[in-house]
C-alpha cells in the first residue's frame, strides 16, 4: 500500500472494501480461512455421521429432535443472512445508517438463534442427553456446539464492528472488516443448512 | 503530508525481536526455535539409539523409551521440520516474488509465537514429569483416558493444537502473499520453483490442518470432559481416530517434502548454471502430488482391516504418486546433465538428496503393495522408509537451502570446508543408520519396542545403526560450529554471492534492507535476474519511481496472545478453570485491541533509504 491510498477518505470508491491492497489481501485471506473452516466442519460432520447411530441407552434423535423449533431457528438464521446481504448493499451505496440498521438486525436475529439453541440444549440435557451419554451425543454436541460458538463469535465480532463504524465511520479501513464479517456470516448460515439436513432431518427419518 | 505524521515507536535489541513483524526477522526466529527443537529431537534420537545398541540393554527403561519415541517423532515433525521450512519460506518467498513483505505481517508474527508457545508447552512435559508416551500418532485406545492416565497425552494435544494455529495462519498468509503480492510482470508461470512448491504446500496446510484440529479436539473432549468419540464401550470408534489422523497425516508428509523439492530445484539449477529442465512439468507434477496426497491416507491402515477393495484402491492410488515424483527426479537429472556443476555444500546436499530420496520412494512403492505391507507393517522397514524420505529428503533439502540462502539471510557465507564436512558426516551417518534398518525390518525386528533378545541376528546391525546416529550428530555439531565461525567472520557479502543467482532475491543486498526493494522490480521472464544479467544489466528494471515506503508497525500483541493460549491450555489440563478463563481473556482481549486500534504503520522516506536502513 502506498501513501496516496489515504487520500481516498472523503470520496469513497464504489467498493471501498477492495480499494486498498490491504483490503484485497484481507478478503482473499478470509476466503482461504473459510476454506480451512469448511474442512474443519467437514471433519466434524464425518465424525457425526460415523457415530450418529451409537445412542446406547440415551435418547435417540427421533425422540429428541423437535422439528418445528429447529425449523424456526433455521428460518431465523437464513433471514439474518439476508439482512447481512442488505448491509453489504448499503455499504456499496455508502448508506452508513442503513448499513448499521441491517447489521443490528443481523445480530439480533443471531442472538435469537442462540437463545433457541441454548433452550434446545437445556431441554436435551434434562431429557438425559448429555455430552457424556453416548458417542452420538458427544459428536452431536461437538458439531452443533462448534457451530453455535461460531454464531456467538460472529455476534460479538459484528457488534464490535458496529461500534467501530460509529467511532471511525465508513472508510477503506473499516469497509473490508464489514465485508469479511458478512461472508463469515453467510458461511455460518451454509453450515447450518447442512446441520439441519444431516443432523435433524436425517435424524428424524433414521 | 498528514499521512506521514504517525510516529511509531521502534524498538531495539530484545524488544525488537519480540515485536517484529518483518518477515526476514520472523524467518530467523523460526530458524532459531526450529533449530533448538531439532537439537532436542536429535538428542532424543541418540538416546533411543543408545538404548538399542545391544540386546537387553537397560540404558533407559521401557516407559522412558516410549516417551522418547513419542517426543522424538512429534518434535521432529511439528517443532523442527515444519518451523525450519517456515524459516526458509519467510526468508525467501517475499524476496523471490519481489514483494516488500507478506500479505499479513501481524499474522506472520502471531503464527511464529503460537508455534513457539505450543512447542514449549509440549516440551515442558519433560519437567512436569507427565510425558506423552502413546507414539506420535497417538492411536486410541492407547492414548485414551483408560490407558494413558495422567497428563502426558494432554500435553501432546494442547501443544499441537496451539502450534497448529500458527501453522494454519502461516499457510493462509503465504497463499494470499503469493496470489496477491507478486511484483509486476511475475505471472504464475514465471514464479521460481521454490515459490511454486510453497504455494502448493500452503494450500495443503490450509486443507489438511483443520482435520488435525478436529481430531485433537475430539480426543481432548474424550480425555478432559468424558466424551465418547473413541470410547468403544460407549459407542465410540477407535478406527475413526486412525482415519482422522491420517487424512491429516498423509498430506502432512507432502507439506514437508514439497518445499524440499523446491529447494532442490533452485539449488540444482543455480549450481548447474542451467534453466531448470521441464519447468512446467515440474509445476504440474507438484500440483498432482498434492492432489493425490489427499486420497492415499488409508495406506497407513492396510492392516486395520478395511477390506480388500479399500486396500486395493488405496494401494493403486499410492503407487500413482510415483509417476509425478519420477517426473521430478528426471527433471533434476536432466538439469544437471551437461551443466557446468559447482560442488558447493548446498549443491552437495542437493545432489545427495536425489539418490537418497529415490531409495525412500522405492521402499514407498514396496509398502504400497498391500499384501506385502502385512509383512513390513510395524517393523524397522517402515522406520527406514520414512527416515529416508524425511531425513534423506526433507532434512537434506533444508541443509541445502540453509547453505544456499545463508548469505541472503545473515549477510555471511557459511564456511565451505565445514559445510562439506557437515555433508559427508551427515550423509554417511544417515545411510549407516537407516540403510541397515531395512534389513532389520525384513528379518522381523518390530518398531517401538524398547529392547530385543540376543541371538536373533539383530545385534550387529543395531550396533552399526547406532554408530551412524552418532555420525549424524557429529555432522549437526559441525553445522552449529560453522554457524558460530561464520558469525565471527565480519567480511561483507555481495548481493549475488554465488554469482549464478537466478531469481529476484539475488538482485538486492545481503541481508536486504527492511523494505526489501527500494523500487518494486519489473519481471520480464522466468529466471528474471539471470536473464537481466545475460542482457548485461546490473540491476532489475524498476516498476515504480522512488518514493516513501509504507511499513507496518511492530507489535507485542502476538506474543501476549500466545502466552494467553499457553496459560489457558495449562489451566484446562490441570482443572484450574480460573487460569484457563484468564488466559482466554488475555488472548481475546488482544484480538479486541488489534481490531479497535488501527495500525497506521509508518513511512520510510527516500532520503532515509539512501542511508540504507538495514534489517
Amino acid at each position: 500500500m502506498s501513501a496516496h491510498d489515504h487520500h481516498l477518505d472523503g470520496h469513497l470508491p464504489h467498493e471501498p472494501e477492495k480499494a486498498t491492497l490491504e483490503g484485497r489481501n484481507k478478503i482473499l485471506g478470509f476466503w482461504l480461512f473459510l476454506g480451512a473452516e469448511t474442512v474443519l466442519f467437514g471433519t466434524l460432520f464425518a465424525a457425526f455421521i460415523a457415530l450418529r447411530h451409537q445412542t446406547l441407552d440415551g435418547p435417540t434423535p427421533d425422540h429428541l429432535f423437535e422439528l418445528p423449533m429447529v425449523f424456526a431457528a433455521t428460518m431465523i438464521l437464513l433471514v439474518s443472512s439476508l439482512a447481512s446481504v442488505f448491509a453489504v448493499q448499503a455499504l456499496h451505496q455508502h448508506k452508513v445508517k442503513a448499513m448499521i440498521v441491517w447489521l443490528i438486525i443481523t445480530i439480533l436475529l443471531g442472538l435469537s438463534f442462540l437463545g433457541l439453541e441454548i433452550y434446545e440444549f437445556n431441554t436435551y440435557v434434562s431429557e438425559g442427553h448429555k455430552l457424556t451419554t453416548s458417542a452420538f451425543s458427544s459428536s452431536f454436541y461437538t458439531l452443533v456446539g462448534f457451530h453455535g460458538a461460531h454464531v456467538a463469535f460472529g455476534v460479538l465480532w459484528i457488534g464490535l464492528l458496529i461500534a467501530q463504524i460509529f467511532k471511525k465511520g465508513l472508510t477503506v479501513v473499516t469497509a473490508p472488516k464489514i465485508y469479511v464479517s458478512a461472508i463469515y456470516w453467510h458461511f455460518i448460515d451454509v453450515v447450518w443448512v447442512f446441520i439441519f439436513t444431516v443432523v435433524y432431518l436425517m435424524g428424524k427419518v433414521g | 503530508m498528514a499521512a506521514h505524521a504517525h510516529t511509531v515507536k521502534r524498538y531495539r535489541g530484545l524488544m525488537d525481536w519480540l515485536t517484529t513483524v518483518d518477515h526476514k526477522k520472523i524467518g530467523i526466529l523460526y530458524l532459531i526455535a526450529g533449530g533448538l527443537f531439532f537439537l532436542v529431537g536429535g538428542l532424543e534420537a541418540v538416546l533411543i539409539r543408545i538404548q538399542l545398541i545391544k540386546p537387553m540393554n537397560d540404558f533407559v527403561g521401557a516407559d522412558t523409551f516410549n516417551q522418547l519415541i513419542t517426543m522424538h517423532g512429534t518434535t521432529m515433525i511439528f517443532l523442527a521440520a515444519m518451523p525450519m521450512l517456515f524459516a526458509l519460506m519467510n526468508a525467501v518467498i517475499p524476496l523471490q516474488i519481489g514483494a516488500r513483505d507478506v500479505a499479513f505481517p501481524f499474522l506472520n508474527s502471531l503464527g511464529f509465537w503460537t508455534f513457539f508457545a505450543g512447542g514449549v508447552l509440549l516440551n515442558i512435559s519433560w519437567f512436569a514429569g507427565d510425558i506423552p508416551d502413546a507414539g506420535w500418532t497417538s492411536y486410541v485406545p492407547l492414548a485414551g483416558p483408560m490407558y494413558a492416565g495422567g497428563h502426558g497425552v494432554d500435553y501432546y494435544l494442547m501443544g499441537l493444537q496451539i502450534a497448529g494455529i500458527g501453522t494454519l495462519l502461516g499457510g493462509i498468509n503465504f497463499m494470499a502473499t503469493i496470489i496477491n503480492m507478486r511484483a509486476p510482470g511475475m505471472s504464475f508461470m514465471r514464479m521460481p520453483m521454490f515459490t511454486w512448491t510453497i504455494f502448493i504446500t500452503s494450500a495443503l496446510i490450509v486443507f489438511a490442518f483443520p482435520v488435525l484440529t478436529v481430531g485433537l479436539v475430539a480426543l481432548t473432549f474424550d480425555r478432559l470432559f468424558q466424551a465418547n468419540f473413541f470410547e468403544t464401550g460407549n459407542g465410540g470408534n477407535a478406527v475413526l481416530w486412525e482415519h482422522i489422523f491420517w487424512v491429516f497425516g498423509h498430506p502432512e508428509v507432502y507439506i514437508l517434502i514439497l518445499p524440499a523439492f523446491g529447494v532442490i530445484s533452485e539449488v540444482v539449477s543455480t549450481f548447474s548454471r542451467k534453466r531448470l529442465f521441464g519447468y512446467s512439468s515440474m509445476v504440474f507434477a507438484t500440483v498432482l502430488i498434492a492432489f493425490l496426497g489427499f486420497m492415499v491416507w488409508a495406506h497407513h491402515m492396510f492392516t486395520t482391516g478395511l477390506g480388500p477393495v479399500a486396500n486395493g484402491l488405496f494401494s493403486i492410488a499410492t503407487m500413482l504418486i510415483a509417476v509425478p515424483t519420477g517426473v521430478k527426479i528426471f527433471n533434476w537429472l536432466f538439469t544437471l546433465w551437461g551443466g557446468s556443476i559447482s560442488f558447493t555444500s548446498a549443491s552437495l546436499f542437493a545432489i545427495g538428496f536425489i539418490p537418497t530420496f529415490v531409495m525412500g520412494g522405492v521402499t514407498g512403492v514396496m509398502l504400497a503393495v498391500a499384501p506385502a505391507d502385512f509383512q513390513y507393517h510395524d517393523t524397522y522397514f517402515v522406520v527406514a522408509h520414512f527416515h529416508y524420505v524425511i531425513v534423506g529428503g526433507l532434512i537434506f533439502g533444508i541443509f541445502s537451502g540453509l547453505h544456499y540462502w545463508w548469505p541472503k539471510m545473515f549477510g555471511r557465507v557459511l564456511n565451505e570446508k565445514l559445510g562439506k564436512a557437515t555433508f559427508w558426516t551427515f550423509f554417511i551417518g544417515f545411510h549407516m543408520t537407516f540403510f541397515i534398518q531395512h534389513f532389520l525390518g525384513l528379518i522381523g525386528m518390530p518398531r517401538r519396542v524398547w529392547t530385543y533378545l540376543p541371538g536373533q541376528g539383530f545385534d550387529t546391525m543395531n550396533a552399526v545403526s547406532t554408530v551412524g546416529a552418532f555420525l549424524m550428530g557429529i555432522g549437526t555439531i559441525i553445522f552449529v560450529v560453522n554457524v558460530i565461525v561464520s558469525a565471527a567472520n565480519k567480511k561483507p557479502v555481495a548481493d549475488d554471492p554465488w554469482e549464478d543467482g537466478r531469481s529476484l532475491e539475488w538482485s538486492i543486498p545481503s541481508p536486504p534492507p527492511e523494505y526489501n526493494f527500494k523500487q518494486l522490480p519489473l519481471v520480464r521472464s522466468y529466471d528474471a535476474w539471470w536473464n537481466e544479467k545475460q542482457k548485461g544489466n546490473t540491476e532489475m528494471p524498476p516498476a515504480e519511481p522512488v518514493g516513501p515506503i509504507h511499513m507496518p508497525s511492530p507489535s507485542i500483541l502476538p506474543l501476549i496472545m500466545s502466552i494467553g493460549l499457553f496459560a489457558a491450555a495449562l489451566g484446562f489440563m490441570y482443572d484450574h478453570l480460573i487460569i484457563a478463563i484468564a488466559g482466554l481473556v488475555v488472548t481475546f482481549g488482544s484480538m479486541f485491541c488489534r481490531s479497535v486500534f488501527d495500525d497506521h504503520g509508518f513511512h520510510i522516506e527516500p532520503e532515509e533509504q539512501e542511508k540504507g536502513v538495514h534489517a
